[in-house]
C-alpha cells in the first residue's frame, strides 16, 4: 500500500484553514486601497518590508490578504460546482445505466455532445448575457463536469446491474427507483468520491481561467485568477502580483491531484485509467 | 463507408443546430437581446430600427426563424465594437491562430511521443517517474500563468524573446510553448499506456522471434500500432487547442480568434461572441468529423460497428 501523501494533505489543510478563517488570518482588508504603499515588493526582495510579507499590488492592496481571501472563492466555487455538476452527472449516470434502452441512448448522445463542445465557450456566453457572478460561474463550471461523471458512473452501473443482488431485488418486486437508490447508489459512491477529488483541480483551474478572462466573480472580490490578470501588465516591474497567486494555484491543484491519485488507488485500483 | 460518413455528417449538423439554438435562447434569457447587441449610448430610433429588422418584437419562433435565415446567409450580426460584420472579423483573425496551432501540436508530439515511448519501455524506472512528474505538473500549472512566467523569465529577465504581438519567428516561440505544453502531458500519458499494451501483444513477440532489431520492433511495429488510439483523440486535442488559444493569445497579444473571443467578453460584444461561438463550433465539429472519417479509414472495425 502506498503511503499517504502527507505533504499534499498538509498543503490542502493549510489552504482550507486560510479560506475558512480568512477574516482572522488576513493582516489587512483584501479590498481597501493604500495608494502610498503601492507596488511594494515581498519581504525577501530589496525594498520589501515586514509590513507586507508578500508585497502589494498597483492599488496598494496587500497580496497576502488577497491570497488568503482568494482561497475562499476558489474553494466555494469548487464545492458548489462539484456538488451541482457531479450530482447531475451521478443522477444521469445511474438512470442511464439502469433504465437503459431509449433513455440511455438519448442521455448518452447528450453526453457525447457535451464532450465535443468546449464548455468554456458556454461559460463565456453566460458571463456576457447573465452578467458576472458566483451563480453564473458555478453553472458554467458544472456544465464542464457533468458529462464525464455521467459517462463513468453509467459504465459502473452497467456492471452492477448484472450482479445477483440487483436481480434478487427485482425478483422481490422492488421498484426501479428503490433499486437505484438503495442498491445501486451506495455501490457507486466510492467511484463518485474518487471522481470528485480528481476533478477539484479541474474546477480550480477553470475558475481561475474564467476569472482571468473577465468572466469570473466580478472585482474587487479577490480571486487568484483575477490577481494573476491584475499583475499581467506589471510583470516587468512587479512580478509578485502575478507570480505568487499562480504558485498558490499550482500548489493546491498539485496537492489535490496527488491526494486524488492516492485515494483512487486505495479505494479502487481498477480506476487507474481515469 | 459512405453510410458511416453520412451518419457522422448528420450527427455533426444536429449538434451544430443544438449549439446555435442554445446561443439563441441564452441571448434571450435576460430581456430584449437588442440591448445586448447595441452600444449603451444608442438612440431610441436606432434601437427600434434593430428590433424591427431582427423581428425582436415578434414571437420567439419568428425571431428564431430570422436568426437561422440570417445565419444561413452568413450573417451573424454586427460587432458592436469593431463596427463590422462579426463573421468578417472572425475570418480576418483566423489565419493568425492557424499559424500557431500546428506548431503547438508538433511540439506536443515531438516531446510527448518519445517521452511516452521511453517511459513505457522503462516502466517504473527513473525516466518513467520523471515523465509521471511532468504529467502531474502539466495538469496542475494553469496555462495562462505559465505564459506569464515564460514572459517573466525569457523576456523580462533574460531578454531573449519578445513578450508578445505577431512578428518574426522569435515571436512564435513563447506562445507555441505555452499552447503546446498543456497537450504534452495528455499525449505522453496516452502514448505510454497504449505502448504498454502494444508491447505486450503477440505480434511484437513474433517480430522479436523473427530476429528484428529491437529499435525496429519498438519504433516501427510498436509505435505505429500504439498511435492508433492517439489518433482518435486528435479531435479532442484540436478542440482543446482552439479554446486554449483564448488565454494564450490574450497573454501574448496575439491577434487570432482566441484574442477575439477575449475581446468580445471584456467589451461585452454579444453579437461578436455569438458569432465566434458558432463559428468555432463549426471548426471543431468539422475537425472531429475529419478525424473520425480518417480513423474509420485506418481501422475498419470502427465503420463496421
Amino acid at each position: 500500500m502506498r503511503r499517504a501523501p502527507w505533504i499534499p494533505i498538509v498543503i490542502m489543510f493549510v489552504i482550507l484553514v486560510m479560506a475558512v478563517f480568512a477574516p482572522l488570518l488576513a493582516p489587512y482588508s483584501p479590498i481597501d486601497q493604500t495608494l502610498h504603499d503601492k507596488l511594494l515588493p515581498p519581504v525577501w526582495v530589496d525594498g520589501g518590508s515586514m509590513k507586507y510579507l508578500l508585497g502589494t499590488d498597483a492599488f496598494g492592496r496587500d497580496i497576502l490578504s488577497r491570497l488568503i481571501y482568494g482561497a475562499r472563492v476558489s474553494l466555494i466555487v469548487a464545492a458548489l460546482a462539484l456538488t451541482a455538476g457531479g450530482g447531475v452527472g451521478l443522477l444521469i449516470g445511474i438512470v442511464s445505466g439502469y433504465v437503459g434502452g431509449t433513455t440511455d441512448a438519448v442521455l448518452m448522445r447528450m453526453v457525447d455532445a457535451a464532450f465535443t463542445f468546449p464548455a468554456i465557450l458556454f461559460a463565456l456566453l453566460l458571463a456576457v448575457t447573465m452578467g458576472q457572478g458566483l451563480g453564473t460561474l458555478v453553472i458554467a463550471i458544472s456544465l464542464l463536469l457533468w458529462a464525464s461523471f455521467a459517462r463513468i458512473i453509467r459504465g459502473e452501473v452497467l456492471a452492477l446491474k448484472q450482479r445477483d443482488f440487483v436481480a434478487l431485488a427485482q425478483v422481490r418486486g422492488c421498484s426501479s427507483a428503490r433499486i437505484m437508490i438503495t442498491h445501486i447508489l451506495p455501490n457507486v459512491l466510492n467511484i463518485f468520491m474518487v471522481l470528485i477529488t480528481l476533478n477539484i483541480g479541474v474546477v480550480i483551474i477553470a475558475e481561475a481561467s474564467l476569472s482571468f478572462l473577465g468572466a469570473g466573480v466580478p472585482p474587487p472580490t479577490p480571486t487568484w485568477g483575477l490577481m494573476i490578470s491584475d499583475g499581467r501588465g506589471r510583470i516587468a516591474d512587479a512580478w509578485w502580483i502575478s507570480l505568487i497567486p499562480g504558485i498558490a494555484i499550482t500548489l493546491l491543484v498539485l496537492s489535490v491531484n496527488l491526494f486524488g491519485d492516492w485515494l483512487r488507488d486505495r479505494l479502487d485500483p481498477r480506476l487507474r485509467q481515469l | 463507408m459512405k453510410r458511416y460518413i453520412a451518419h457522422r455528417l448528420l450527427q455533426g449538423v444536429l449538434l451544430l443546430c443544438l449549439v446555435a439554438s442554445i446561443v439563441f435562447f441564452v441571448g434571450r434569457l435576460t430581456g430584449n437581446p437588442a440591448d445586448l447587441m447595441l452600444p449603451e449610448d444608442v438612440s431610441a430610433e436606432d434601437r427600434a430600427a434593430l428590433i424591427q429588422v431582427l423581428g425582436l418584437d415578434g414571437p420567439l419562433h419568428e425571431q428564431f426563424f430570422i436568426f437561422v435565415r440570417n445565419a444561413l446567409h452568413g450573417d451573424l450580426g454586427m460587432s458592436i465594437r469593431m463596427r463590422q460584420p462579426a463573421v468578417e472579423a472572425f475570418f480576418s483573425r483566423l489565419p493568425n491562430t492557424l499559424a500557431i496551432i500546428p506548431w503547438a501540436i508538433l511540439l506536443a508530439m515531438a516531446v510527448g511521443i518519445p517521452l511516452g515511448v521511453v517511459a513505457a519501455l522503462h516502466r517504473g524506472g527513473w525516466i518513467d517517474r520523471m515523465a509521471g512528474a511532468i504529467a502531474v505538473l502539466g495538469v496542475a500549472i494553469p496555462s495562462f500563468w505559465l505564459g506569464i512566467l515564460l514572459i517573466f523569465v525569457f523576456s523580462v529577465q533574460l531578454g531573449w524573446l519578445p513578450s508578445g504581438r505577431m512578428g518574426g519567428p522569435s515571436h512564435y516561440v513563447l506562445p507555441v510553448i505555452t499552447l503546446g505544453t498543456f497537450l504534452i502531458a495528455g499525449f505522453m500519458r496516452l502514448v505510454r499506456s497504449s505502448m504498454l499494451e502494444v508491447m505486450d501483444s503477440e505480434y511484437i513477440k513474433l517480430a522479436r522471434i523473427k530476429g528484428l532489431r529491437e529499435s525496429v520492433v519498438i519504433w516501427k511495429h510498436g509505435l505505429r500500432n500504439a498511435l492508433i488510439p492517439v489518433l482518435t483523440l486528435w479531435g479532442v486535442f484540436v478542440g482543446n487547442l482552439i479554446t486554449g488559444a483564448i488565454v494564450t493569445e490574450t497573454i501574448f497579444a496575439w491577434p487570432g480568434i482566441g484574442r477575439l473571443t477575449y475581446e468580445a467578453v471584456i467589451f461585452r460584444d454579444f453579437p461578436l461572441l455569438q458569432a465566434v461561438i458558432i463559428l468555432k463550433s463549426i471548426l471543431i465539429l468539422s475537425i472531429n468529423l475529419l478525424v473520425d472519417i480518417l480513423y474509420a479509414y485506418v481501422d475498419p472495425r470502427i465503420r463496421l460497428a
